[in-house]
């Protein structure tokens, strides 16, 4: 299976999840969006040896998934990506860092060990938020929430027309992908001589697909832009999107500020 | 090269949003004056733009046999899009793919896209295409019908060996500027800068056979074939943008990371602190050379004068202190380059008007 399908697979899949029904699917891209992004600086904003109070800031993502109705390990599944460049840059802190920060029993937590955690942690939680954010809001929703935040059109109307042909063209490479296999049995990767007419024919297929597509947008009155198909879910006045922003905000807060995993501790 | 949320401090990251969206909103407005479509900026190349992002996309899925080595690599994009589309609409192409693969793919995070932006397609793109693809696509280097192909080679593998180098690096200045981790920089640079220069070449030699298979067969789509020397150059403007900008970046940014070591003289007057301050010519740092009354008075006057002293504020050390002294010298340097330069200006104005007077009286 090559990685091409894959991709195509994982963008169908995600597409499929963001057009569901949900307490989250249901509210404006634009509020999940800032709710997203307030979700990252809270993340980011802990210090490296705070693994307490990040520990907290799990929850809230977990509760979202749950509301979202959607698995955790389609998530997790992504960590592939994150998780080794992580790993690099963490694995040095426990020889860098020796200072003794916590002993448990006999056995004695550097600050190292805790900065790799947290570094591990903060990995974990953004990829919750983006992939959240992703699974729950379709392309042409989060294309006139960043509109509405001031991003150009030609950027959103861009990102909205390669969502729509990356599929197909992920297609023809998996084709060509697949009898280049076929011709070449065993051979990892393409040979240094073919390197040039492969990506060379999928440019020049491209570039002619691009002008007869181009040129069907203007004899339908293409003029530079989408029409704008917003509802009033889509934009901020809608008051359960409201709620859903001040209730997000309100939580990231109590999360971010308040010790909770040290009162949770107290208890026990 | 795609840097996970993790690793970026949020001042980091939001300066890296700020940078790479003005280059963005630059490139938007240059769209919009090649297009004409006026604030439907881009509308004329938006499929043309979407089509290749999809395409870069597409290509990265692609592994190709490195020689020699048992592994494979696949493309970066940045250089192909920059001599397919041009640096603006390769630019606002490569934030889409950048953007996608940070959604649905989770590779590179939604607040370290700033910082991805900047190390993937500004240099691949503006860097790439303004100081390597245009020069040496319009310049006489190779001649005759073999010298086109021998420019893209050329050019396509500088580009992407240099673009891949300074990305690296930026890597490695945000993650350190970040604080996350306790890795030394020297250390993570000696680590990043080889695997990306293999990598570089790699991507060099895969834009390289591309652009020549598309040269070959469909020139017409290339930037710059087939242009003379002369045409396009940098408008004064332009250069002066780019040089205030690396005076920012490098007086306010780089300043910080100066060695604190005594410079060369310094070093070979007084020593420095491994040295115990006695090695070389062993001088006394704070008594040394002839006293004299002017020597002294002329002290004064320069302890009154710098406002800055020794780089940094009257008050004590601070990194502030080192980025505002960088920036102020940078300015006031400029400032004095700017009255020499209207002083010349004038003096010749007025040889010409001489000259003219003289040769309407003859």
């Amino acid at each position: 299976m090559s990685q091409a399908g894959n991709a195509k697979r994982t963008i169908l899949r995600t597409e499929e999840l963001a057009c569901g029904r949900s307490l989250i699917h249901d509210r404006s891209p634009v509020a999940k969006l800032l709710v997203t992004i307030l979700f990252l600086i809270a993340v980011q904003s802990f210090g490296k040896y705070e693994l307490s109070g990040l520990v907290t800031m799990i929850l809230l993502p977990m509760i979202a998934y749950r509301l979202a109705n959607i698995e955790l390990s389609l998530c997790f599944y992504k960590l592939r990506f994150v998780l080794p460049f992580l790993l690099i840059m963490g694995v040095f802190q426990p020889f860098l860092d020796r200072t003794p920060k916590l002993c448990v029993g006999a056995l004695v937590i550097t600050g190292g060990m805790l900065s790799m955690a947290v570094l591990v942690l903060k990995g974990l939680l953004c990829l919750m938020a983006s992939f959240l954010l992703a699974a729950t809001t379709p392309v042409t929703g989060l294309c006139s929430a960043l509109e509405r935040l001031c991003i150009p059109r030609i950027m959103t109307s861009c990102l909205l027309l390669c969502v729509r042909y990356v599929g197909t063209l992920l297609e023809q490479t998996e084709v060509m992908w697949e009898s280049y296999s076929l011709r070449a049995p065993g051979q990892k990767g393409i040979h240094p001589k073919a390197w040039g007419s492969f990506l060379g024919q999928l440019i020049l297929r491209s570039v002619d697909k691009a002008d007869s597509l181009y040129t069907a947008m203007c004899l339908r009155g293409f003029q530079g832009s989408f029409p704008k198909g917003d509802t009033d879910e889509e934009s901020l006045t809608d008051r359960r999107s409201l709620l859903y922003l001040t209730g997000s905000f309100f939580l990231i807060f109590l999360a971010r500020f308040l010790p909770l995993a040290e009162w949770i501790g107290g208890l026990l | 090269m795609h840097m996970a949320d993790a690793l970026l401090a949020p001042a980091v990251a939001a300066t890296m949003y700020a940078t790479s969206m003005t280059a963005a909103s630059v490139s938007v407005r240059r769209l919009s004056k090649e297009d004409g479509f006026g604030e439907d900026a881009g509308a004329k190349k938006l499929p043309t733009m979407a089509v290749m992002s999809a395409l870069v996309f597409a290509g990265q899925m692609v592994n190709y046999t490195i020689p020699g080595t048992g592994s494979s690599g696949h493309l970066c994009g940045g250089m192909l899009l920059t001599a397919l589309l041009g640096p603006y609409a390769g630019f606002l192409s490569m934030i889409v793919v950048l953007t996608i693969q940070c959604l649905f793919f989770a590779d590179g995070g939604l607040m370290a896209l700033g910082a991805n932006i900047w190390n993937m397609a500004f240099y691949g793109c503006f860097v790439g295409y303004f100081l390597i693809y245009r020069p040496i696509m319009r310049g006489k280097l190779f001649r005759g019908e073999k010298g086109g192909k021998a420019k893209i080679i050329l050019a396509s593998v500088l580009g992407c060996v240099l673009t891949l180098q300074l990305g690296s690096f930026s890597v490695v200045v945000e993650t350190s500027l970040s604080g996350v981790t306790d890795l030394p920089f020297q250390g993570f640079l000696a680590l990043m800068q080889p695997i990306h220069l293999a990598i570089g070449l790699v991507e060099g030699a895969v834009t390289a056979a591309v652009l020549c298979f598309v040269y070959e067969a469909r020139p017409e789509l290339l930037q710059d074939v087939g242009e003379t020397a002369n045409r396009g150059r940098f408008s004064g403007k332009a250069t002066l943008l780019v040089l205030a900008a690396t005076v920012v970046v490098i007086a306010g940014g780089f300043s910080l990371l100066a060695s604190q070591n005594p410079d060369g003289l310094e070093w070979s007057l007084f020593g420095n602190e491994d040295g115990g301050y006695a090695a070389n010519m062993g001088l006394d740092e704070e008594n040394y050379g002839i006293a004299s009354d002017t020597s002294k008075t002329l002290g004064a006057v320069q302890e009154k004068t710098a406002f800055l002293p020794d780089y940094s504020f009257r008050t004590g050390e601070s990194d502030l202190g080192t980025s505002v002294s960088g920036l102020a010298g940078s300015a006031m340097v400029a400032g004095c380059a700017v009255i020499v330069c209207l002083a010349g200006r004038v003096v010749r104005k007025k040889k010409e008007n001489e000259k003219n007077r003289k040769a309407f009286k003859l």
